[in-house]
């Protein structure tokens, strides 16, 4: 019986989706593309975001990737309002990855812009995987609870912008707001948190003018 | 569901290093998964012995090497394990900010 050899190898098996995702940024560089992944819960009003923050974008062409696990309601939203949109279904798969983020983009062909990737509704696993992005967007929302950013650390880390949403219900609901942002800063010093609420427009010009600012 | 392709990474990369190895079988692989990798370690398990079948890694057994996710006080510089709802640190009560601990998800090595 011949002995054991241990073979050293200390690979994170996240290599291949980092080395698309970095040749996927690298091409939307290039082309003038500034990608945002837009991470947050089922219901968070991730399109709805999208829609009224692309109505306030001046001089600068959307484009959207939409991630569901099936469907394609948000993608006929979004085209009906003239936004170059396409759909990516997963069938069951959790998260957006970078091959199929590079499958989508060569479809769209997109040049000088901001490409939204609506990433699938899920607060987990979507902070994971970089997927070609410039910047993680993460939308949260006040019937969420105050303790997301406590249950859910990572998502809250790796963002950029967090915007909280339907902040028009805060008179109507148990929301802590000091509680919300001392695990978020605990977590994250610098992203801005921008209250927004798509009902009412509230914070949302605050938040294409931090997009241009990053496009410019 | 998230955890299947994955595993099926680990076995490939396990392979890739056999055969560049002249080795015929893999007899143990060793991965590091930290808790806030978002994998499931026993998850994991359960999909090796599928996907496993038939390849150099099909007999192998799978060592998870598990780690605690950690916090570092931004006051004392102490590293700690945090309480559920809180991010406060227990040896000077200042608040902790997130590390690399805990974030790990790779291959260690294989024995062949």
């Amino acid at each position: 019986m011949s002995e054991n050899k241990e073979i050293e190898i200390m690979q994170s098996v996240y290599d291949k989706n980092d080395e698309v995702a970095a040749q996927i940024n690298a091409s939307l560089t290039k082309d003038g593309i500034y990608a945002i992944n837009v991470m947050g819960a089922p219901g968070a009003g991730k399109t709805s975001s999208l829609i009224q923050i692309i109505k306030r974008l001046e001089n600068i062409t959307p484009y959207v990737i939409e991630g569901d696990i099936e469907a394609d309601f948000d993608t006929k939203t979004l085209q009906s309002l003239g936004v170059k949109a396409i759909q990516i279904n997963t069938n069951g798969a959790c998260h957006l990855d970078s091959p199929l983020i590079g499958d989508a983009v060569n479809k769209l062909g997109l040049s000088n812009g901001v490409l939204f990737i609506e990433n699938i509704g899920n607060l987990v696993c979507p902070a994971e995987f970089v997927i070609g992005e410039h910047a993680k967007m993460l939308i949260s929302q006040v019937t969420e609870g105050s303790d997301k950013p406590y249950k859910y650390p990572l998502a809250f880390e790796k963002a950029d912008i967090i915007l909280l949403n339907k902040c028009d219900l805060l008179p109507y609901i148990d929301f802590d707001e000091d509680f919300f942002m001392k695990g978020v800063r605990a977590l994250n010093k610098t992203a801005p948190v921008i209250k927004i609420s798509c009902k009412t427009g509230q914070g949302l010009d605050e938040v294409a003018a931090w997009i241009m600012e990053k496009v410019k | 569901m998230h955890e299947y392709p994955i595993t099926k990474r680990i076995i490939e990369v396990a392979q890739e290093y056999a055969v560049k190895n002249g080795a015929k079988e893999v007899k143990q692989i060793n991965l590091v998964v930290g808790d806030y990798s978002g994998y499931v370690a026993s998850s994991i398990e359960l999909y090796f012995d599928i996907i496993a079948e038939g390849s150099l890694c099909w007999h192998a057994k799978l060592n998870i090497e598990r780690v605690q996710p950690k916090l570092k006080c931004s006051k004392c510089g102490e590293l700690f394990v945090r309480k559920p709802f809180s991010f406060e640190c227990p040896f000077c009560g200042g608040e902790g900010g997130p590390t690399d601990i805990g974030q790990e998800f790779y291959i260690k090595s294989i024995e062949v």
